[in-house]
């Protein structure tokens, strides 16, 4: 009975001594270990079972999956002095987990740094570009409806040529950023330009121009029917001068015609003897 | 609460247990929870992906299927069949035949710059579907904000590169189209395992504020159409009105000219039968139409004065219309 027990104590410690030496690393994850707070060999980024040793080694998991960076919206003026907001939002992943760890230990402070980067990155290449380079993205030919063509005075930031666009823009934000990233583990997968946005001023201007533009074409609308309308009533008119003295000058061919004839007879009857 | 006579009794019971006996129990119970814990079943609009030890190892299809349980195995379940949307701009409050909706408070999300820098209000949703099951659970961590980031960076890059008369008027369809392409493109690229199903412009419209101005130009449209359409209406009825008119002036000019030409003839051919006779009797003839002319004439005259062909001067002091008889 004894030694039933001892047994029975060694199992149950060989137990928990197996368990601690086995981890399960998911597809999600990575993994690095660290004994006594320093790290141990590199990252483990095959999932499956793995070995430790037990009680001394302990595991950190990191995300293998792509993960999400969202900037708040920053105002940045452009280079011809436009005020806009800008959103921008960037995909990393962790493709070094043991400098990750040494720099930022965690995501929070990843994402701290990706704001410090990004948006710093994303300014400076905002703030040298003009508004037409980051809304527009090619030279692409844009069409237009012919009642706006014909009223509209012609907007002249559109007629510029596109020297690179908004995809490049943002291309260049990711490749600097990208460089910046790499000494803290993290790989920048895209950083992208979510939303542009006047500041408020500028676009209650915009909607005014907007307005007074659309008034146009409807003043047009509105005198063009006014026209029409005369040229239609002014047809009219003629056509019924017309219609009218037509008729009065066959009437009075028929009737004159009719009276010609009246006298031939009366001539012919009564010229038989002019006596009686 | 049992009592503990009671309890007595089951371990008395238990005491008699051969440990054979408890081995084969033990076995059989551990077998069944092995097989119960190890089943599961796959909807048929689902597939089913199998970890061992986290580790990827199989995709199985809608059915019956055994794991081995205890956390060998993990099973997570992914609709692939079922196709999800997202809406930017607004929200579904309520689906169903009269679905309610809510803009107020999404702006931000539908607001976007047009390529002649004017501004759009734009509302659409991305439908999409789980292709790959695998990259879907492994790839990306959030992948519904991947969408909708995506989703919104590509449209507005899209309508950044149309004029806002293209994007409200001309070219809906052709924008989503666009939308479409480009946004499966950049999730391949991230190999994020979804497919777009479709985009849907839902409500593209002149921002707010503009609105009125836009719809007035409508109005202008339809007005400008109804005032000529009352000039054609005018113009229709007042024409024909006079071509009428013209018409019947022509009919009577030629019943007039009829009428003449007809009582010519009746006079002519009174005149020349009564020639005819007077032809054969001229004197006396001629005085008796004298006679009968003056005798319709005469009655008829108040006061006949024969007067002398060689009278000359008459007399002024005679009255010749009031004098009595």
């Amino acid at each position: 009975m004894k030694l039933n027990k001892r047994t029975l104590i060694i199992i149950v410690v060989l137990i928990i001594v197996a368990a601690n030496s086995f981890y399960i690393l998911d597809e999600k994850h990575q993994s690095i270990i660290t004994r006594f707070g320093e790290p141990v060999g590199g990252a483990t980024t095959e999932a499956g079972l793995h070995i430790k040793i037990p009680i001394l080694d302990k595991v950190h998991f990191f995300e293998k999956r792509i993960l999400e960076w969202d900037g708040d919206p920053k105002q940045i003026p452009t280079s011809d002095k436009r005020y806009i907001w800008l959103d921008t939002f960037s995909r990393w992943q962790i493709n070094d987990p043991l400098k990750f760890y040494q720099t930022v230990r965690n995501e929070t402070f990843a994402h701290g740094r990706l704001d410090d980067i990004i948006s710093g990155t994303t300014r400076d290449i905002v703030s040298s570009n003009t508004l037409i380079e980051i809304v527009r993205n090619s030279n692409r030919e844009m069409m237009f409806t012919d009642e706006y063509k014909d009223s509209s005075t012609g907007i002249g930031s559109t007629e510029r040529a596109i020297e690179s666009g908004r995809s490049k823009i943002a291309d260049q934000i990711f490749n600097t950023s990208k460089e910046l990233c790499a000494e803290y583990g993290i790989k920048l997968i895209d950083v992208k330009i979510k939303r542009i946005n006047y500041v408020q001023e500028v676009r209650q201007k915009v909607y005014e121009r907007m307005i007074s533009e659309r008034q146009k074409i409807a003043a047009k609308y509105r005198s063009e029917g006014q026209g029409n309308s005369a040229e239609i009533l002014g047809q009219m008119k003629r056509e019924l001068d017309r219609i009218e003295s037509e008729a009065y000058e066959t009437a009075q061919e028929i009737i004159g015609r009719a009276d010609a004839e009246a006298i031939k007879i009366y001539a012919n009857a009564y010229n038989r003897d002019p006596g009686f | 609460m049992p009592d503990f006579e009671e309890i007595k009794v089951q371990r008395d019971k238990l005491k008699n247990i051969t440990p054979r006996k408890f081995v084969t129990i033990v076995v059989i119970i551990a077998v069944v929870i092995f097989i119960f814990t190890g089943l599961y079943t796959v909807n048929p609009e689902e597939v089913g992906v199998i970890q061992r030890f986290g580790k990827y190892t199989s995709t199985t299809e809608p059915g019956l299927h055994f794991k081995i349980p205890f956390g060998v195995d993990k099973l997570t379940k992914v609709k692939v069949k079922h196709v999800y949307k997202e809406e930017f701009g607004f929200r579904t409050l309520q689906a169903g035949v009269q679905s309610k909706y809510a803009t107020r408070g999404y702006d931000h999300e539908s607001i976007m710059l047009t390529g002649d820098l004017n501004i759009g209000d734009v509302e659409w949703i991305v439908q999409y579907r789980i292709k790959d099951p695998v990259k879907y659970l492994f790839r990306i961590r959030n992948i519904v904000e991947t969408i909708r980031d995506l989703s919104e960076s590509v449209t507005r890059q899209i309508v950044g590169d149309r004029s806002g008369d293209e994007v409200i008027v001309l070219s809906r369809k052709e924008i989503a189209d666009q939308i479409q392409i480009e946004l499966q493109k950049t999730l391949d690229e991230y190999e994020a395992g979804i497919e777009i199903y479709t985009i849907n412009m839902q409500n593209v419209n002149p921002p707010e504020p503009v609105k009125p101005a836009f719809n007035d130009v409508n109005s202008a449209k339809q007005e400008k159409e109804r005032i000529l359409n009352d000039a054609w209406q005018n113009y229709n009825q007042i024409i024909p009105e006079a071509k009428g008119k013209a018409k019947r002036t022509i009919e009577e000019a030629e019943g007039y000219a009829i009428n003449r030409v007809n009582r010519a003839n009746g006079d002519a051919e009174r005149f020349i039968a009564m020639y005819n006779q007077y032809k054969n009797a001229k004197s006396v003839t001629k005085k008796r139409l004298y006679l009968e002319t003056m005798q319709k004439i005469l009655p008829k005259v108040e006061k006949v004065y024969i007067v002398d062909e060689e009278l000359q001067g008459l007399l002024p002091l005679l009255n010749l219309d009031k004098g009595g008889k």
